[in-house]
């Protein structure tokens, strides 16, 4: 039914579990996306950013070093075989 | 005429590209479908962030500014910074450890296993094929336009490429632009497999993503009409209307709403094949990192582009392009015809290259998946005797050719309804994403219960889509009350929360999984 079926190994449990930490870190950054405060203010950054849209590419910043700290500290160690018989 | 010759020499380096892809296909099924598993991070990084971004991304986020000002980037881009890389953190490495474990190419083959049921595919099936078509469409009509519109002039005496709206006139027409668009990638696709479309994927991704920036230089040095750049830039902010810098026209509990959209790449078929071609875990990493500021390096100029549209710095003449037959500006048309009006020959044509970089990248991911998932989850599947190696690459190149041709014809139809599916395609599989998630970490996930999701989706997916006029109200919204207040969420929030319900109900009263299909799938 399923493809040939690969030698190669992997431990189920270095699958990613989400530390608390990182829930946490995801939670507020969602809510932080749900920016209430600059909902109407058309103010400008630099002089040519509307806020609202400066504020959401400090968001989409904020993920990126988020990831970097999950990627780091919350990752499955991996002790796999590489090298299946496909 | 520039732009013409540039895009076709832009289409001839991705046909190269394929032929080179193809010297080095083994002829296994596996490296045609996978590329042998042999896709390192950067590879890895630029294929999912080109199939992602698609022509919504580029022609379809300045569109969507143009219309609803700079909310857009916080309704679809940066939601997707966090959600995508959490679904390639929290699904894309668990499924690749699961697929190679268990030697899947497909999502059905895992469903089928993990769900013990084989009746379960062909549900899956129609479902996931029929989200993926119209999404496909949208790149296909996207590519059509542009093409049309950067090639407005070139053949002015030419009664058959002639329109009443100047900014197309003389341009290729979209049939045509569609159909070579339609033709490349299928080529680099038939003879590079996944190995050649992960290639022009990462190929065009650099490309959409450096021109993108290019563009955006460009038409704030023209459109600002000032010396330096950064005076461009300020005078073009201050021309933004208030009612675009903000989102005061915009419901709170639909931006929110909105939030459950990016989860749609949980279940995107073409997303699980990409990532099944990982080298190891830790090639998940650069991508997972990576994603959010990918999004910004790209969605911030366009956003910008499309509210810099709607201020009085823009030249009346030409007019902008219109939706043909009326006198609507045709927001899906804006990006193009700055990048036209604005730029020079050359330049204008290397900025079409990028654009229609931005859609193939992702035209060439679907078609792969849909010919892997007709040819493995359907042909293989029933046949008594399983397929050779040989027999499955040609049957998924044959669906290839298959899939392109009925998409090409889908596309000769009626193209405003199809740009108002794309939220719809994304609202279904977001919708579908609490299956993949408790089929992955739900051990209590049965049977019935993904029946039931499925169902509930299916039904209420598309009683909503009755609703919205088959996507013709392209603002459709669903109102609730709360004491004296009203609030409008998204559609996907009411097929989300039926598809979870039913998910999970229907579970608990039915009989657990097989002991030995949990130890299978959760060793731990």
């Amino acid at each position: 039914m399923s493809g040939s079926r690969s030698a190669f190994r992997v431990p189920i449990s270095a699958f990613p579990k989400m530390p608390r930490i990182l829930l946490v870190a995801i939670l507020v950054l969602l809510v932080l996306h749900q920016d209430n405060w600059f909902w109407t203010d058309a103010r400008l950054v630099f002089g040519f950013m509307p806020v609202g849209l400066f504020y959401h590419a400090c968001i989409s910043i904020a993920a990126s070093i988020m990831w970097f700290w999950a990627t780091k500290y919350c990752w499955p160690e991996e002790t796999a075989t590489h090298g299946g018989s496909e | 005429m520039t732009q013409l010759w540039i895009i076709s020499g832009y289409l001839g380096l991705l046909l190269l590209l394929g032929l080179f892809a193809n010297r080095l296909f083994s002829g296994t099924k596996s490296d045609y479908q996978l590329a042998s598993h042999s896709i390192g991070p950067f590879l890895l990084l630029m294929s999912l962030f080109g199939t992602t971004m698609t022509a919504f991304a580029l022609v379809g986020s300045s569109g969507e500014a143009y219309k609803e000002g700079i909310g857009v980037y916080g309704m679809l881009a940066s939601s997707s910074g966090i959600i995508h890389s959490l679904c390639f953190f929290l699904i894309g490495v668990k499924v690749w450890s699961l697929a190679r474990k268990h030697g899947y190419t497909t999502q059905i083959q895992y469903f089928r296993e993990r769900l013990e049921s084989d009746n379960l595919g062909l549900l899956l099936f129609p479902l996931l094929v029929g989200l993926v078509i119209p999404y496909l469409l949208i790149g296909v009509l996207s590519s059509g336009i542009v093409v049309q519109n950067m090639t407005a002039g070139a053949f002015p005496d030419f009664a058959a490429f002639a329109t009443k709206t100047p900014a197309t006139h003389g341009g290729v027409p979209p049939w045509i632009g569609s159909l070579v668009v339609c033709l490349v990638v299928m080529c680099y696709v038939f003879l590079g497999g996944m190995r050649g479309t992960a290639w022009a994927n990462a190929f065009q991704t650099v490309v959409f993503m450096i021109l993108g920036v290019v563009t955006f230089c460009v038409v704030a040095n023209k459109l600002g009409g000032k010396e330096s750049l950064w005076e461009n830039l300020q005078t073009l902010g201050e021309a933004i209307p208030h009612d675009k810098a903000t989102r005061a026209d915009m419901s709170k509990t639909k931006f929110f709403s909105y939030l459950l959209i990016p989860l749609s790449v949980g279940m995107f078929p073409h997303l699980f094949q990409h990532w099944l071609t990982a080298k190891s875990a830790k090639t998940f990493k650069l991508p997972v990192i990576a994603h959010p500021v990918f999004i910004m390096i790209v969605w911030v100029p366009c956003v910008l582009v499309g509210v810099w549209a709607t201020t009085n710095l823009i030249p009346l003449k030409p007019p902008l392009p219109k939706i043909p037959g009326t006198d609507v500006v045709n927001a899906n048309a804006i990006l193009p015809f700055l990048v036209k009006t604005q730029t020079s020959d050359l330049l204008g044509g290397l900025l079409t290259a990028g654009i229609l970089a931005a859609i193939m990248s992702s035209l060439d991911s679907q078609f792969l998946c849909l010919g892997t998932m007709f040819s493995t989850d359907i042909i293989n599947h029933y046949r008594k005797e399983p397929l050779s190696d040989r027999q499955q690459v040609q049957t998924t190149r044959l669906f290839i050719v298959g899939i392109v041709a009925l998409t090409y014809l889908l596309s000769l139809s009626n193209y405003r309804s199809v740009f108002a599916l794309a939220v719809w395609c994304f609202s279904g599989f977001s919708a579908l994403f609490p299956l993949i998630f408790a089929a992955v970490y739900w051990k209590r996930l049965t049977k019935a219960g993904a029946y039931a999701c499925v169902l509930a989706v299916t039904g209420v997916w598309g009683y909503l889509f009755y609703l919205s006029g088959y996507g013709a109200n392209r603002t459709y919204s669903l109102s609730f009350s709360l004491g004296e207040n009203t609030y409008q969420v998204m559609p996907v929030a009411a097929i989300f929360l039926a598809s979870l319900v039913a998910m999970v109900g229907v579970s608990l009263v039915t009989r657990p999984p097989k002991p030995g299909t949990l130890e299978k799938f959760f060793a731990d």
